[in-house]
């Protein structure tokens, strides 16, 4: 079967998820995006390599911050930048999305990122642009459905690179509702191929995919026995409209037993940082006072954020 | 027309038959086999050398569409695709719109059938009206009307209360009724089997448990209400094991599995190929090696296509977008020989699977056999040729199919209905 995202040298062609890229793409990923971290610190933050591209923001959900960030990474490479809101648009009025994608497609574009609420939306596209001939067009998934959100899983692994340096001996636990989040199977998918020994989740059994094991991680039936000894300790938001009902009886339960706060994070270890994909709920899977204190590096990795979303767009079409 | 089909390897799996033999049909019928009646003057002789003669396919599962998705298919594209097939006998789901519960429409579909003259079909009526789970239907006017069976086709029956009485009322009559196992609410909005592929994907998984919970539920109202039950495509290792559990009990019960089900697993779903958004979901690959084993071993009795067009706008969509549904009549034959020879099932045993024992479920007493006296529906196929499957080959309107690409074995070269060559050496 061939590998969508790749072409047939074996180079990216499109980003469409971290599972099944192989090792040496993520990490050339990571290595590119070190340089672009220090363009911001600059006081002219932008670079050529997009200079005359246009990327298309299509989002079929609605999202604030990755689309922002997205935005930011395309301008500081010299991209022309349009964003389209489609889920207000043309797909109220009934057109598919392959008829979008042609008509922006004959606005040449020359990049889409692609969020939809479907799992596997951009592969639909992406399938559709290498029938039709069109390989100069690159995709970058920017979350689908529950599947991936690979920009935030490269962006999880930069952080974790930046503060542990390595991935070999590391103890990684990601904790909360792995079921509905597409940011957790990017994780997952990018702990394992860069070889991170010890993967761990943590979760009540209705928010953890069946088999999830097979993803080569292990499951903890505990908060304590998950945290105990961990380097990394990796937060999953626990969306609203999960917190009453059939999955959980309440967010006030959900908080006691898997919640994090100072005193459970006291079993990790001592240098143990703690991540948040965002937008976060205090009092629901994390405490302020963790998310405020110092093992935090949620605002860095926002920032570290656009060092690797420039890095993908540069790697996919850059000149 | 008296047509001699001469020097092929006749297989009559009804009969025990399986040699060099002629086959001589006159009037509609098989007149004999071997040796020609007295008089007998063919006015066509089909030289079969080196192929196949055996009954024409029994399907168990084809739905044409019509009425009301005629957009995606049409009683002629169908029966044409059915012919090419060497299918010659199809049962209908009454899953259409409106769905098969009054007798009226239900002898419209036969009457729109029997003048197209391909296929005979054989309607399955819906068990309640509207497929809606509430009301009986009018099952003994349908029976009149042509259905040689009651179902619910793809849509459980959430209140087995319902459902007891609709299989009691069947069991009155001695109808039959064809149930697809499925607890309604573990199905929901479930698109794949719940295990390691919808884990990675990101899938709304339906777990095996839907299927044996929902089996169970039919196996016990079977016992109490007496009623013969048949259980439609079956996608796990465990279901099985609950059919022959139910067997052993003494419940009458027959199972059948579909070509996508018997070939093909969750992990065929690949990146999101929406060909492989079928109802049952694609199970593991224990499941598929278990139905497999099943099917030769005649636990499971039949093999259908469950033929179901969808048109392209309905597939070229994200994965749980699309329509699920899989175009399969042209490919019950080389999918039936493709099993075979992978398993090593005898031809004789494997054609059973797709003539007599599928014929023996609809009741049907002179179709899938080739007794004289039998209807002439035959089907003649060159073994050591293959069928590439192609948007451009297959005559279905619908071109969605999980084996697009595919070389198989086996080609249908003639199809025969009561006599008449409806496709091919014409």
């Amino acid at each position: 079967m061939r590998n969508p995202q790749l072409n047939s040298h074996g180079e990216l062609q499109h980003l469409l998820s971290l599972d099944g890229l192989p090792k040496g793409i993520l990490t050339a990923i990571l290595d590119t995006a070190a340089p672009f971290t220090e363009v911001a610190e600059r006081e002219v933050k932008k670079l050529p390599l997009l200079r005359g591209k246009s990327v298309f923001n299509l989002f079929f959900e609605n999202s604030t911050r990755t689309r922002t960030t997205f935005e930011i990474a395309a301008k500081r490479l010299s991209a022309d930048v349009i964003n389209l809101n489609v889920s207000t648009s043309s797909t109220k009025k009934g057109e598919t999305l392959l008829d979008t994608v042609d008509n922006l497609c004959a606005m040449h574009a020359d990049m889409f990122v692609v969020r939809h609420e479907s799992s596997g939306a951009p592969y639909l596209i992406a399938d559709h642009l290498h029938a039709t001939g069109r390989n100069h067009i690159h995709v970058v998934n920017a979350g689908d459905g529950r599947h991936a959100h690979p920009t935030q899983g490269l962006l999880d692994m930069y952080t974790i690179r930046h503060f542990k340096h390595e991935f070999h001996n590391l103890i990684v636990v990601v904790v909360g509702d792995v079921l509905h989040s597409r940011v957790a199977r990017s994780q997952l998918a990018a702990l394992t191929t860069l070889g991170v020994p010890e993967v761990r989740v943590v979760g009540p059994k209705t928010l953890l995919p069946t088999d999830v094991e097979r993803l080569g991680v292990r499951v903890c039936p505990t908060m304590e026995e998950g945290l105990r000894g961990a380097d990394v300790v990796m937060m999953l938001r626990l969306q609203n409209e999960r917190m009453n009902g059939a999955l959980l009886p309440s967010p006030q339960e959900y908080f006691k037993v898997w919640g994090l706060t100072p005193a459970k994070l006291a079993l990790a270890k001592d240098d143990a940082i703690v991540m948040h994909p965002g937008p976060m709920n205090r009092g629901v899977e994390i405490d302020s006072a963790v998310a405020d204190g110092g093992q935090a590096v949620i605002l860095p990795q926002v920032t570290f954020g656009i060092a690797v979303r420039m890095a993908v767009m540069s790697m996919l079409a850059g000149s | 027309m008296r047509i001699r089909i001469a020097n092929g390897r006749l297989i009559d799996p009804a009969n025990q038959l399986d040699a060099r033999q002629d086959l001589y049909i006159q009037d509609g019928q098989v007149a004999a086999v071997g040796a020609a009646p007295d008089g007998f003057v063919a006015d066509r002789v089909i030289d079969a050398e080196g192929r196949v003669v055996c009954p024409g396919l029994v399907d168990l599962a084809a739905r044409l569409r019509e009425p009301g998705f005629e957009y995606r298919a049409t009683l002629e594209s169908e029966m044409e695709a059915a012919m090419a097939g060497g299918v010659t006998s199809l049962a209908i789901p009454p899953d259409t719109d409106p769905v098969l519960d009054e007798p009226g429409l239900v002898e419209m579909l036969c009457y729109r059938a029997k003048r197209l003259n391909r296929a005979h079909v054989y309607p399955v009526g819906a068990l309640t009206i509207g497929l809606g789970g509430a009301q009986l239907s009018e099952m003994a006017e349908l029976t009149d009307a042509g259905c040689v069976a009651f179902s619910q086709a793809n849509r459980p029956m959430v209140d087995t209360k319902v459902l007891k009485n609709a299989m009691e009322y069947a069991a009155s009559f001695g109808f039959r009724v064809w149930l697809q196992p499925v607890a309604p609410f573990l199905a929901r909005e479930g698109v794949a089997h719940d295990g390691e592929v919808a884990a990675r994907l990101g899938l709304n998984g339906i777990p095996t448990a839907a299927e044996t919970i929902g089996l169970y539920t039919h196996i016990e109202l079977a016992r109490l209400s007496g009623c013969r039950l048949h259980v439609t495509r079956l996608s796990s290792a465990e279901g099985l094991k609950m059919i022959k559990w139910a067997r052993k009990e003494g419940v009458d019960i027959t199972c059948d599995v579909s070509i996508n089900h018997l070939h093909l697993c969750d992990m065929d779903i690949g990146y999101f190929n929406p060909h492989c958004n079928l109802i049952p979901p694609l199970r593991g690959q224990r499941d598929r090696d278990a139905l497999r084993q099943g099917l030769a071993d005649g636990d499971i009795n039949a093999l259908c296509s469950n033929h179901t067009p969808v048109d392209d706008d309905a597939k070229q969509c994200p994965f749980s977008e699309a329509e699920p549904g899989a175009t399969g009549i042209e490919l019950l034959l080389p999918l039936t020989l493709k099993w075979a020879q992978e398993c090593k099932v005898p031809l004789m045993d494997a054609l059973a699977r797709v003539t007599s024992e599928a014929a023996r479920i609809i009741g049907s007493q002179r179709g899938g056999h080739l007794a004289p006296g039998a209807r002439a529906d035959v089907c003649i196929f060159d073994p050591e040729d293959e069928t590439f499957v192609s948007r451009e080959t297959l005559r279905s309107q619908g071109k969605n199919t999980p084996f697009l690409g595919f070389p198989l074995p086996g080609r249908v070269c003639c199809t025969i209905v009561e006599g008449q060559i409806m496709y091919g050496e014409a």
